[in-house]
């Protein structure tokens, strides 16, 4: 088993390709690994209950564990309300602690 | 350390830079004895294309006279010993058939990428 | 030993976010004392770039102190100092031929000139590696 930090800066409503990121993080988690989708930037954006939100509910669903970086969010006017199930807020320094496990990293 | 090399943006500054940076940089990576392998996604599928030519640039009377040979790039990369992936789902996506392709690049459907970097010790999304 | 991250950067500042979150990855990783190695690739060579300077703003009514825009380089320069004063080293590579075709040599102190091998090494030598590409 391997473990996965996938970061995502991108939002879906701005391309299609941050969808399949979304659907690798789960097929990472069906072969047996451990995955965080951690979402920054814009990438927070799909992270508010509604519009495109279902896509991370159902990845969080599937066992990813789905976290938005929390200075993102307040950038964006996201409340901790407002967050989709399934999406928790979190510290960037989640990403160092994950890179100092030695997970393999990618940033999107 | 094995490492994979994901390029998915495509044509960015390639007519400035004369190549694609990423392809450029795994060139110049191998040629430090890296063990790396190149996965090309998205619209990067394209540089695949044996037709391309970008040839023919001028600006004033400045002429452009090394464009950029994205698919020899990738013909030389691959003589080094790197693999060339393309995402399949991505040519078909785009209308592109086998035979518009260079030889001996290796086709990975999109829902085996998961297997695919599991092969991998890194995996860099340039 | 230390723990050793590297990042290989490719974002010219004030163009997007990249640039400022991979800082704020830094300070981040430099307030804990490891070592981070940062191989700017393309126009993140602009990021330390020397002659970055301040201006007023007249859409906001401020002068150029009130302003305080920020500038790369010096937060690069804070960080460098941070990490000194952890024990800890950010060893800034700006790759060279990056710096020619876009005549970004002037950096501040603490930049250095470097290839794609120093990347390559960056990356064997460390706990883990981030590349943040561009689009």
């Amino acid at each position: 088993m391997d473990k996965y930090l996938l970061i995502e800066s991108r939002d879906p409503f701005d391309s299609q390709v941050v969808a399949r990121q979304y659907e690798l993080a789960v097929n990472l988690v069906k072969e047996g690994n451990q995955v965080t989708l951690f979402l920054v930037q814009n990438g927070v954006l799909s992270a508010r209950r509604g519009g495109q939100s279902e896509l991370l509910t159902r990845a969080a669903g599937a066992g990813v564990q789905v976290l938005a970086d929390d200075f993102s969010l307040r950038e964006r006017g996201i409340t901790p309300n407002r967050l989709a199930q399934g999406v928790k807020a979190a510290s960037l320094s989640v990403v160092i602690d994950q890179l100092a496990e030695g997970r393999k990293a990618i940033w999107h | 350390m094995k490492v994979l090399n994901i390029v998915e943006a495509a044509y960015r500054g390639t007519l400035e830079e004369q190549d694609d940076t990423i392809v450029w940089i795994c060139h110049a990576m191998k040629g430090a004895n890296a063990d790396i392998d190149v996965l090309l996604r998205g619209n990067a599928v394209n540089y695949a294309v044996k037709a391309q030519d970008a040839s023919g640039l001028s600006f004033g009377g400045a002429r452009q006279t090394q464009p950029p040979q994205l698919a020899a790039d990738l013909v030389k990369l691959k003589a080094k010993g790197v693999k060339i992936f393309l995402v399949e789902d991505a040519l078909r996506e785009r209308g592109i058939e086998a035979g518009e392709l260079i030889e001996g690049v290796d086709l990975v459907a999109r829902a085996e990428l998961a297997k695919l970097f599991g092969k991998y010790e890194q995996v860099w999304h340039w | 030993m230390a723990t050793t991250l590297t990042f290989a950067l490719m974002d010219a500042p004030y163009e997007n976010a990249r640039s400022t979150t991979a800082l704020r990855l830094i300070d981040l990783a430099v307030k804990r004392g490891f070592n981070v190695n940062v191989f700017a690739y393309e126009g993140a060579v602009y990021l330390p770039f020397a002659k970055q300077a301040q201006h007023a703003n007249a859409v906001h009514g401020r002068t150029l102190e009130e302003e305080n825009h920020p500038l790369p380089r010096a937060w690069i320069a804070a960080l460098m100092k941070e990490a000194a004063a952890h024990d800890a080293k950010l060893d800034w590579v700006n790759c060279g031929l990056c710096v020619d075709e876009r005549g970004a040599a002037e950096a501040i102190e603490g930049v250095r000139r470097g290839s794609p091998a120093d990347f390559w090494n960056f990356a064997q030598n460390s706990r883990n590696t981030l590349v943040i590409g561009t689009k």
